[in-house]
């Protein structure tokens, strides 16, 4: 049977993207909104003594600011998807972090709301903040058994002592933030005491949840809509605390709201990767078998907050090792809570193991690939699972052949082209298949065409086309005649679209309905009438090229299968539960908590998505720039539904990879605990001339045991392995191993910090003196000083 | 941003008239604009000049040297064939500052005034800038501070000077003609148009209220063809310098350095003529040893703060590229 899934399709809604008719949140007409202006701490701890709003409120068509001491009874916080409680905002005085929201100013223009910003005064009482791990006044725990396990498989220390080789390694990454070119905004309107959010989200449903619990409201009165989403990369994926202000602030003034929160509030009112620190130790034999594994991370996060991604839970499945032993610390300090950001677990953890693997290979004179396939797992060392289909060495060897691998001169600092030093490394990536319930409504017309409807999320990777492309192939039809309904709680239950498991849901929840929709034609063609169907038996026609067809041949126009049942549509509506998800998985969905199973918690198999990342790094002899001529990933990730999407998918991960190597940094004051580069001018992504050739290469593979349509999720394992592939290939060029990202110009250029003996040593930690800080506080006396920051 | 009146000036009298110690010429507004949103700055007046590029937008060249007009366009300058023929280094400097939609708006005037990347300084939810709040103190001594200036600083500033065409010209002796809100004009060799910090950081040029750049003078000398500008930055396009160096050289058959011209960019408080490397060369076979010897003669006063430890050796290495480079050009 011809199948639409795996053909290159182009998006369904790319000439609406071009031609600007998608319509975003903040794009969405409403009548007559006022505009919002978020005012936001410029501490990181303390108390809020009084405000001085007369000036600001003097402002031509300010309407009202709203702080904690108008309407701080009127939300509560949001829910947390992971990590428990969390900062809370206008609710009290409290300011727990830097650009904490602690008022909105509400006025008839934006030009107006954001003046009369500028022309608050707010008064703290300000205490010394704890910035990050080495602070005083931080708080160390070990993270409990729960959402995230440690492992001790066998005996690790013992096996550590008794290795022939060993490695023991400290690595760091930095606090990064998402910044999709979409900003974070709201827009709230109510209607006969029925609230509508117009807001970028990962999760509609999930939201729609967490505001009318904010607000104390059934969710059947809160509608929310997000159409497209201009990039969230995890950013979108649960509530903030600005909604709910936005729906207050709404309700008060009786007219919408909106507000489009400026760039640098988008570093402190949504979430961020915090940085992390880890301890790796690997023994081995000296044929290069692994015996040991000791993973230790370290996390920052919010003072309430437990939220923490615990990426060895990843790394201890990797490679085959008798003896793991896994640990997750979390430091809490006066920062906001982080949240997920693409692979959240991966990216940070997977770059210290698969530098430690590559430090491994080099003492002991092998090949970093060759190490890897003599520690091919073939089941979850963890678990003991056979994986559901592993093809780590094929992607290596499929890759390091199209890449030029056997080129390398394994030595060190070996290779050059002119003034350049030339380095090339590699990596592994792993990602695991995760998949969520759903519901979706397929309508199916006599005319050919059908409508799908799924409260899903294209949050810019397809998934219009995706499900498009699913419903076509099931249906015997064009992409091209199916029409799909996305992004509104008034559509079927779908979940977050995170975890690169929505294609995944999305399409089995389709395909399901789908199937109900087959199933009630061929059943009706079978044995309702004389038609040329009439005796066979249902179970065996499919739906292919605009006509129902029986094995043999025997077909009948859809048009006629349809129109037997209805002149009108054939409707059809499925909710797929995974096997192995809860029973109550649908009602989890419908409560707004996203119902994910994930690869590693399934008792049938190991689900996994694999791949190898390569990666040529040049570096100037004298001036140490780093640029990246080349990089190439194989991946292996079940059956592929869209290949032009999936390639844009893998090449994105693959950027933002060498964005997080070599770029990308939240510069932290550790005086004051405030982000500093709170903008795209300063907090750097790569630009076009810094990125070269990206090849992917997709593998086939076709497992249905990660799920029937054999989908594994592709929208994360892009980024897993390049932070380490550049490390290694950096390392490869200059004989510098540099253990802390990103890896700049600096920690290159000194001879003497080759050995990069304290894994941290980039940043000289600055314990806050008060006096220090007192230095730095705003005078509650400063007449100069106003309320405000906006971004041009 | 503040509200502000606008005024668009048709001719340079009218422009010199709505000047004042409240108002800020409007070119390219592409340094303006953002600090006005960022509050900042915060011009009671704009006085749109950019009718006046008629008068003071052309770029000619002669014998006797290369003429800019102030509002000339920064892309128009690096198009120009005369100045890639006889003046790489400024060429260079244009075409790796900022991006092509940048250079289209911001006048060649108003780049060689842009103002600071200090993040502190940019951000007025920080108190201490003895910039913007004079006598408040310098949160960035002590703070993030791996872009900023590791000479030409004080006790009182480390900003740096972001960019790349001043520090061309300041290498190769240009000048900036003004004109004075009286009508008079004088001319400012560039070297002296940025002030050191020292105890008034808050007074960042020699000009007084209402002067207008109208032209930036280059003498001819034909030895500026062996010119060029190196520009180090994290990234390949579109990013500051984190250190830069412009070079001149009028080399002797045999190799010797008759006469240098040092800029450094990226590095520096203002534009920084690095009168100390230049000395070192003169007489000197150019090589290896004698361009360590210059970048270690230009950074002999260099002052570091933390986290900016790293700028002198990699502005050392970016002088000794940069130089063997330019003795290395084909002219």
């Amino acid at each position: 049977m011809p199948t639409l899934i795996g053909q290159p399709t182009p998006r369904i809604d790319g000439r609406a993207k071009v031609t600007g008719r998608a319509s975003y949140a903040s794009d969405e007409p409403v009548a007559n909104p006022a505009h919002a202006f978020l005012l936001t701490s410029f501490i990181a701890r303390g108390r809020i003594t009084g405000f001085d709003l007369a000036e600001a409120k003097a402002v031509p068509g300010v309407l009202d600011i709203l702080t904690h001491e108008s309407v701080g009874s009127e939300a509560k916080p949001p829910k947390q998807a992971s990590g428990g409680p969390t900062t809370t905002t206008m609710e009290d005085d409290q300011v727990w972090h830097d650009g904490q929201i602690i008022g909105i100013v509400l006025a008839d223009t934006y030009e107006a709301a954001r003046e009369a910003a500028f022309r608050v005064r707010v008064h703290y009482a300000a205490e010394t903040p704890a910035a990050s791990f080495d602070a005083a006044g931080a708080e160390r725990e070990r993270r409990d058994d729960g959402e995230h396990q440690d492992y001790a498989i066998g005996d690790a220390e013992g096996a550590l002592g008794a290795a022939e080789v060993t490695l023991d390694a400290a690595y760091a990454t930095p606090t990064q933030h998402h910044n999709p070119i979409e900003l974070f905004t709201t827009t709230c309107a109510w209607e006969n005491g029925n609230l509508t959010i117009w807001e970028p989200s990962q999760f509609v449903y999930g939201l729609r949840a967490n505001v009318a619990g904010q607000l104390g409201i059934p969710p059947e009165r809160v509608r929310v809509v997000s159409k497209f989403v201009g990039g969230a990369f995890g950013s979108k994926g649960g509530a903030t605390a600005r909604t709910a202000w936005i729906a207050v602030a709404a309700r008060r003034l009786g007219r919408p709201v909106k507000l489009v929160a400026t760039r640098d509030q988008g570093f402190t009112i949504a979430t961020y990767r915090a940085e992390t620190r880890h301890r790796i130790r690997l023994g081995a034999t000296r044929d290069g078998r692994l015996t040991a594994l000791v993973h230790e991370g370290t996390e920052v996060t919010s003072r309430p907050s437990r939220y923490n991604v615990s990426g060895n839970e990843t790394t201890a499945r990797l490679y085959a090792c008798p003896n793991i032993l896994t640990r997750v610390d979390i430091v809490h300090a006066d920062r906001n809570t982080p949240g997920f950001m693409r692979a959240p677990p991966e990216t940070p953890y997977m770059f210290a193991l698969e530098s430690a693997i590559d430090e491994l290979a080099g003492k002991l004179g092998l090949d970093p690939i060759e190490l890897r396939r003599r520690n091919d797992a073939q089941v979850d060392p963890v678990s003991g699972l056979p994986f559901a289909g592993r093809r780590l060495m094929a992607c290596f060897d499929e890759g390091a052949a199209r890449f030029g691998w056997a080129d390398r001169n394994p030595r060190a600092g070996s290779m050059r082209d002119g003034e350049w030093l030339v380095g090339l490394g590699c990596a592994s990536a792993v990602y695991e298949t995760n998949i969520a319930a759903c519901a979706a409504r397929v309508s199916l017309r006599p005319n050919g065409t059908a409508r799908v409807e799924v409260a899903g999320h294209d949050i810019g990777t397809g998934a219009y086309t995706v499900v498009a492309i699913t419903a076509a192939d099931r249906l015997g039809l064009d992409a091209s005649a199916i029409d799909v309904a996305m992004g509104d709680t008034t559509l079927p239950a779908a979940p977050l679209a995170a975890g690169s498991s929505h294609t995944a849901s999305l399409a089995n929840a389709v395909a399901a309905a789908c199937e109900m929709v087959r199933d009630r034609l061929a059943r009706a063609a079978t044995t309702r009438n004389a038609g040329p169907l009439a005796g066979h038996d249902p179970g065996t026609l499919r739906l292919v090229d605009s006509c129902l067809t029986a094995p043999e041949g025997v077909a009948e126009p859809l048009s006629d299968a349809v129109s037997r049942l209805s002149p009108g549509v054939v409707e059809a509506f499925a909710e797929n539960i995974p096997d192995g998800a809860p029973p109550d998985a649908m009602g989890k969905l419908h409560a707004g908590t996203n119902p994910i199973l994930r690869g590693y918690k399934r008792s049938d198999v190991a689900a996994y998505a694999f791949g190898a990342q390569f990666v040529e790094v040049r570096v100037h002899a004298r001036t140490c720039e780093i640029r990246v001529p080349r990089m190439l990933g194989a991946f292996a990730a079940g059956n592929i539904v869209n290949p032009i999407a999936a390639h844009s998918q893998y090449m994105g991960g693959m950027i933002w990879g060498l964005s997080a190597a070599l770029l990308e940094k939240t510069e932290l004051d550790d005086r004051a605990a405030r982000y500093v580069n709170d903008n795209l001018s300063e907090y750097h992504i790569p630009v076009c001339a810094d990125v070269r050739d990206v090849e992917v290469m997709m593998l086939p593979e076709d497992d249905d045991r990660a799920n029937p349509l054999g989908i594994k999720g592709l929208g994360e394992i892009g980024i897993v392995g390049m932070n380490a592939a550049i490390a290694n290939a950096v390392h490869h060029a200059t004989g510098r191993r540099i253990r802390e990202l990103p890896i700049r110009i600096e920690d290159l250029l000194s001879q003497s910090r080759g050995a990069h003996p304290h894994p941290f040593g980039s940043t000289i930690p600055r314990s806050p003196s008060p006096e220090r800080f007192a230095s730095l506080l705003l005078s509650a006396a400063d007449d100069d000083l106003r309320h405000g920051r906006s971004q041009g | 941003m503040r509200p502000f009146a606008y005024a668009r000036a048709g001719d340079t009298p009218t422009a010199l008239s709505l000047s004042g110690r409240e108002a800020a010429y409007f070119a390219g507004g592409t340094t303006l604009l953002d600090l006005m949103k960022l509050d900042v700055m915060a011009p009671e007046r704009l006085v749109d000049i950019n009718p006046l590029k008629a008068e003071h937008g052309s770029i000619a060249a002669d014998g006797s040297g290369l003429v800019l007009g102030g509002l000339a366009r920064m892309s128009e300058a690096a198009e120009h064939p005369a100045i890639a023929r006889d003046y790489p280094a400024i060429r260079d400097a244009l075409v790796q500052a900022a991006s092509a939609q940048l250079r289209n708006m911001a006048s060649l005037a108003g780049n060689l005034l842009q103002r600071t990347r200090c993040l502190y300084f940019r951000d007025r939810s920080w108190h201490a800038c003895n910039k913007r709040n004079p006598g408040s103190g310098c949160a960035a001594i002590q703070g993030v501070n791996r872009r900023l200036a590791v000479l030409g600083v004080s006790e009182h500033c480390i900003a740096h000077y972001p960019g790349d065409l001043a520090v061309a010209l300041v290498a190769l002796d240009a000048s900036v003609d003004l004109v004075v809100p009286d009508g008079s004009t004088r001319t400012l060799p560039l070297e002296v148009l940025h002030r050191p910090w020292g105890d008034t950081p808050h007074v960042e040029t020699n000009l007084a209220p209402g002067e207008l750049i109208t032209a930036i003078r280059v003498p001819a000398a034909p030895w500026f063809r062996r010119s060029l500008y190196r520009k180090v930055r994290d990234r390949e396009s579109y990013d500051f310098a984190l250190a830069s160096a412009a070079i001149a050289l009028d080399l002797a058959p045999d190799g010797t350095v008759r006469e240098a011209r040092v800029g450094l960019g990226g590095l520096a408080a203002r534009p920084w003529r690095a009168r100390e490397a230049e000395d070192a060369l003169r007489g000197q076979r150019l090589d290896e040893g004698s361009a360590a010897a210059a970048a270690l003669a230009a950074f002999a006063g260099a002052v570091t703060h933390g986290e900016n430890a790293f700028k002198p050796e990699l502005g050392r290495r970016t002088l000794v590229r940069a130089l063997l480079d330019a003795a290395a050009m084909e002219t």
